[in-house]
């Protein structure tokens, strides 16, 4: 297979806008598609606005961040990912979105271009099964933040090639991250288990049990997390988490993973999270989490 | 916030030497019951204890209620609270106090006890009278899957507390943890929260249960 030099990412919400910085800043011309101009905008500003605290923070020199920029194209034209070696899925946990932009992608991309999704509940051999190139297809899901993250859990789909497997794991590396490999079971390793852990947390608080602000002080202190499991809630957001337990639970019938009704309500009121300024917390502002 | 401690036993809370304890003051009316038998002693002297600016009983896997009632209509305020100093099994006490409240407690006896640990370098997370408090409530039925998906062979144990250090920046991964302060200590609050909550993602893991069961024979 050919040298991967150039990345699609499609879909520039949160996950998407972060594994489009891990490519750019490794070096990988990255081209972010989305339907909407103002998301792409939005995805732009946020992440030079994230790059310049990292220079500010000496993390990357302050000249990478014109040249990374350089490196970053956003489009609402699905034809611009044509000359993509590989393009990383970042869209909504629905099936059917999936499957009907992969069958679109395979109509625009060639027939060397590997396809990956960055689900994080599916299984990869059903969204790969609608692609029209299952064998070219791997699970490739980063951790939130993606940008800050190191992990990759890289699931192989039923019909995936070991040279497919083998080429997208070079990729992995070659992104600076820590790729593991994991089975093709629902929410992989990570999921399988923060699902329904943050709904568990969720139902603490509908229950009265504790305000989100002890839930979170209460796990941080206690247990050493970076973060409490309603502020991750928050920066998941409520619409993600909720079609994050309806595939969950549609493909385990996990009780815990079903989606707590309080999300639901939260949703209806525009508390989304972070990037809605209001979610179990409040915020003054949208910047990306980090640097 | 002046306060004094009422021994009734080994106390988990605070096995050592420790500032909240260098503080107390024999002669102040607050009160901290402290040890296995806290909630009994309090109960036998609840009647002196009325006008107490706070008081604290150091709770183990029990609710409060256990010890103080809790009537549904009650309209007076209380002053008692109850408290536990998170640990996991046998590791050290962490510097988490769940500061136990009923329904309707006394807002300036609330945060009497608050300062109180506060004063003492103490993180209070305040929480409702519920079996497992905030962070056992929590982490329990993770543990216990993670337990589980180790019997299915998700992964090695290994991977998988790798992936969820990586993932999540979790200190530790939960199989590293729970054998490092001890399986069988997690199959005693599993059962205590199974029994009173009924929820069977609290149910033991089955090599909890085996290490309980290791462990009485040992000890037998």
């Amino acid at each position: 297979m050919t040298a991967i030099k150039t990345v699609g990412v499609a879909g520039s919400g949160t996950m998407g806008s972060g594994i489009a910085i891990v490519a750019a800043r490794a070096g990988f011309v990255t081209r972010v598609y989305d339907t909407r101009e103002d998301a792409l905008q939005r995805a732009r500003a946020q992440t030079e606005a994230f790059l310049k605290k990292s220079a500010e923070r000496g993390k990357i020199a302050a000249d990478a961040v014109p040249e990374i920029m350089g490196r970053w194209h956003g489009t609402t034209q699905l034809e611009d990912l044509a000359d993509c070696d590989i393009v990383i899925e970042a869209v909504f946990e629905d099936l059917k979105v999936k499957h009907d932009l992969f069958g679109k992608l395979n109509e625009v991309c060639g027939a060397q271009t590997l396809f990956a999704s960055n689900t994080s509940t599916i299984a990869i051999t059903e969204i790969a099964g609608g692609s029209g190139r299952p064998d070219r297809f791997v699970g490739m899901h980063f951790c939130l933040p993606a940008q800050l993250m190191k992990l990759i859990e890289m699931s192989p789909g039923m019909q995936t090639t070991e040279a497919t497997f083998a080429a997208a794991w070079a990729f992995a590396l070659a992104l600076g991250q820590k790729p593991v490999k994991t089975q093709d079971t629902p929410g992989f390793i990570l999921n399988y288990f923060l699902i329904p852990f943050n709904n568990d947390a969720i139902r603490l608080v509908e229950q009265g049990v504790a305000s989100p602000a002890d839930i979170d002080k209460a796990i941080k202190t206690a247990l050493g997390y970076p973060m409490g499991p309603l502020e991750l809630l928050d920066l998941i957001g409520m619409d993600t988490q909720r079609l994050l337990c309806e595939a969950m639970h549609d493909l385990t019938h996990e009780p815990r993973a079903t989606c707590p009704p309080l999300v639901r309500r939260m949703i209806a009121a525009g508390k989304l999270g972070k990037k809605s300024g209001e979610g179990f917390h409040v915020y003054g502002d949208n910047k990306m989490y980090g640097a | 916030m002046a306060y004094q401690i009422v021994r009734t036993g080994e106390s988990r809370s605070f096995p050592a030497a420790h500032a909240f304890l260098e503080k107390a003051d024999a002669s102040a009316a607050a009160c901290v019951y402290l040890g296995a038998q806290a909630g009994k002693q309090y109960m036998r002297e609840q009647a002196d204890r009325r006008l107490a600016p706070f008081v604290a009983i150091e709770l183990e896997n029990e609710c409060l209620g256990a010890w103080v009632g809790e009537p549904a209509n009650a309209t007076a305020p209380s002053n008692v609270f109850g408290f536990a100093r998170f640990r996991l099994g046998m590791a050290e006490p962490t510097q988490l106090i769940e500061l136990v409240v009923q329904a309707n407690p006394d807002e300036a006896a609330l945060a009497a006890a608050r300062k109180a640990f506060e004063d003492a370098g103490l993180v209070v997370a305040v929480c409702g009278d519920f079996p497992g408090r905030i962070v056992d409530r929590l982490v329990r039925p993770f543990y216990n899957a993670a337990l589980r998906r180790l019997d299915e062979r998700l992964a090695t144990a290994s991977d998988m507390d790798m992936t969820l250090r990586m993932g999540l920046g979790y200190p530790e991964g939960p199989i590293a943890l729970l054998e490092r302060t001890g399986l069988e200590h997690h199959y005693t609050v599993t059962q205590a929260l199974y029994e009173a909550l009924g929820d069977g993602a609290y149910a033991p893991a089955r090599r909890a249960a085996n290490a309980f069961a290791r462990a009485r024979l040992v000890n037998d």
